[in-house]
């Protein structure tokens, strides 16, 4: 397990020293010299009115609720991708091809059934408007 | 396109000599798979960051040619050396920090997204694994059984970097093009995770060796011939990604200055241009590892036989590098050739088209794949490859007449509307009549 993920963790510790090194490098040869006017907000030239964290369009949101539900409905479907060939033979592969007479339309039915499932909810999403931006 | 008669050929004989079904020796223990380690990390490491200088100024030398000018040539031959006198000034450079900013949040997301733009790269195979006197050499720096999931799992991630930047910033144009480029990335991430599934199916495993393993050979069983539509789906995907035209708004010049990164300067903006470039290589190279066969070799076996020596892997290498310049390429030749989206088309075709595509053609690729294990045929036959390939093109030209709606295929008048093309042909027939010199070649 530490084997296989070790790797990983060393190249994100190499890759955060060098951006620490970067970004202090940056910082410390030459220091910032802030005074009032650098430090207002561009906004091509106008001066900024009030605050930016303010409300925005709620559309950002729905898109955002809209992607955790099919993101999910993907990482579902990945193992069944990875395990279909397996899953419509009753018997395991040999040779990496189903024995003749073996085949079932077993993975194939139940994400047909899931994806109708998830087709319906599409639908109603699109009727819905929530994909329409105007 | 091949000709059959080249396609037999290349076809003739091909088998599946994947390095996943040959037992090859167990990798190096102890300290030698530690200094493996080491010098593969160093060596990810280095040669992206030359990558992503070289694309930089690959991207720079392109446009100037495709515009008709020279371009950065006085830094280095050629200008080679333009990103590294970059790279030294912004250095140099003073930073600003805008006096409303979230001052913590604002230096950590350009760190953000540097890190995981170069964090995917761990598990892309790179190279033929190399056969050496103390073991199996795994030439990707961490072979995660785990690979796609890891990949879908990193990648998310870098929109935490660039919302975080617009956010953090306190600037209405940064905040919009954060809120943008999240919307955008997380839409079109969708799509990409669905377009990977068809390849699953056929590789019946989630590593990347696995992956290209399943696609070694004469490059035949390569997943952009087997799973067209799933490249093209992928391809388009990558573009929105990477916020790359035509799917550059979140740093629409014209809407918002310069989006999410207006505020920065110095290193932090230029760690946001390193990890855009990041993003760049490292979405083709998976599109390289996932389509094309990876490290693969086309047309030929040698390097998918043993012995396993350095020379392959070397060889190897340079195959998958030219595949990733290509792509690369492709993204610069695309950025001067297609205009901006507006917003709602983008999402429009994120949403209403990609979406619905990409799980009928799961669904496609499931029906084959059982009726094809039905007939009895090999997956590793060419018999299969052709097969699949008939069926993809057969596809490819419906789906791409439905989309089009008469749009390119037929046209240009097609597209107006009945009653106005009528009109038009009258204006134009009395134009004609008013000023006869004038009418020769002048209506179309």
């Amino acid at each position: 397990m530490l084997h296989t993920y070790f790797p990983v963790l060393l190249l994100l510790g190499f890759i955060l020293v060098n951006a620490v090194v970067m970004l202090g490098l940056s910082h410390l040869t030459l220091r910032p010299r802030p005074t009032p006017i650098k430090q207002v907000p561009y906004e091509s030239g106008m001066p900024p009115l009030g605050d930016a964290h303010e409300r925005f369009s709620v559309k950002f949101y729905m898109v955002a609720v809209l992607f955790i539900i099919f993101d999910i409905e993907t990482v579902f479907m990945i193992p069944w991708g990875a395990y279909y060939r397996q899953l419509s033979c009753t018997v395991p592969l040999a040779n990496d091809i189903c024995p003749s007479g073996q085949m079932s339309l077993f993975g194939l039915s139940e994400m047909i059934v899931f994806m109708i499932i998830l087709l319906v909810g599409f639908i109603y999403v699109w009727k819905k408007g929530a994909l329409q931006w105007d | 396109m091949m000709s059959f008669a080249l396609l037999q050929a290349a076809a003739a004989g091909a088998t599946r000599t994947s390095s996943g079904l040959e037992i090859l020796p167990p990798p190096p223990s102890g300290g030698v798979w530690f200094l493996a380690t080491i010098v593969k990390m160093l060596i990810t490491f280095t040669i992206y960051m030359v990558g992503v200088m070289l694309v930089i100024w690959a991207e720079r030398r392109i446009c100037a040619f495709i515009q008709d000018r020279r371009g950065p040539n006085r830094v280095g031959p050629h200008g080679l050396l333009q990103s590294v006198a970059d790279g030294v000034k912004n250095i140099m450079k003073e930073e600003t920090y805008p006096g409303q900013a979230y001052l913590p949040l604002f230096v950590l997301a350009p760190a953000m997204s540097f890190t995981t733009a170069l964090l995917v790269w761990a598990v892309i195979p790179y190279g033929a694994p190399w056969e050496s006197r103390w073991g199996t050499i795994d030439m990707a720096l961490a072979p995660l059984p785990v690979g796609f999931l890891y990949i879908l799992a990193i990648a998310s991630l870098g929109v935490y970097g660039i919302v975080l930047a617009g956010w953090s910033s306190n600037n209405k144009y940064a905040l919009l093009g954060g809120l943008r480029s999240s919307a955008q990335m997380i839409s079109y991430e969708i799509s990409m995770g669905m377009a990977i599934i068809p390849v699953l199916i056929l590789a019946g495993n989630v590593s990347l060796s696995r992956i290209v393993s399943q696609q070694a050979g004469r490059g035949l069983h390569w997943n952009v011939l087997t799973c067209t539509i799933a490249w093209f789906i992928f391809f388009v995907s990558a573009f929105a990604e990477t916020n790359r035209v035509p799917f550059d708004l979140p740093e629409a010049e014209s809407e918002l200055i310069a989006g999410y990164h207006a505020e920065y300067s110095a290193m932090k903006f230029s760690m946001f241009f390193i990890a855009e470039y990041a993003n760049v290589m490292t979405s083709c190279a998976l599109m390289s590892t996932l389509f094309l066969g990876g490290w693969d070799i086309p047309f030929t076996v040698w390097d998918n036989v043993a012995p396993h020596t350095f020379l392959k892997t070397l060889v190897t290498f340079a195959f998958f590098w030219a595949k990733i310049l290509f792509f690369v390429f492709v993204f610069i030749w695309v950025r001067w050739t297609l205009p901006r989206f507006r917003y709602d088309q983008l999402m429009a075709l994120g949403w209403k088209i990609m979406l619905p595509t990409a799980l009928a053609y799961v669904v496609f690729i499931a029906a084959m794949t059982l009726g094809l294990d039905a007939a009895g045929i090999h997956p590793a036959s060419w018999q299969y490859a052709v097969i699949m390939l008939a069926a993809n093109i057969i596809i490819a030209v419906l789906l791409f007449t439905f989309l089009d709606k008469g749009r390119l295929v037929s046209p240009a008048y097609s597209r107006l509307d009945k009653r106005n093309l009528e009109k038009l042909r009258q204006l134009d027939a009395r134009r004609a009549r008013l000023a006869p010199a004038h009418s020769e070649g002048g209506a179309d």
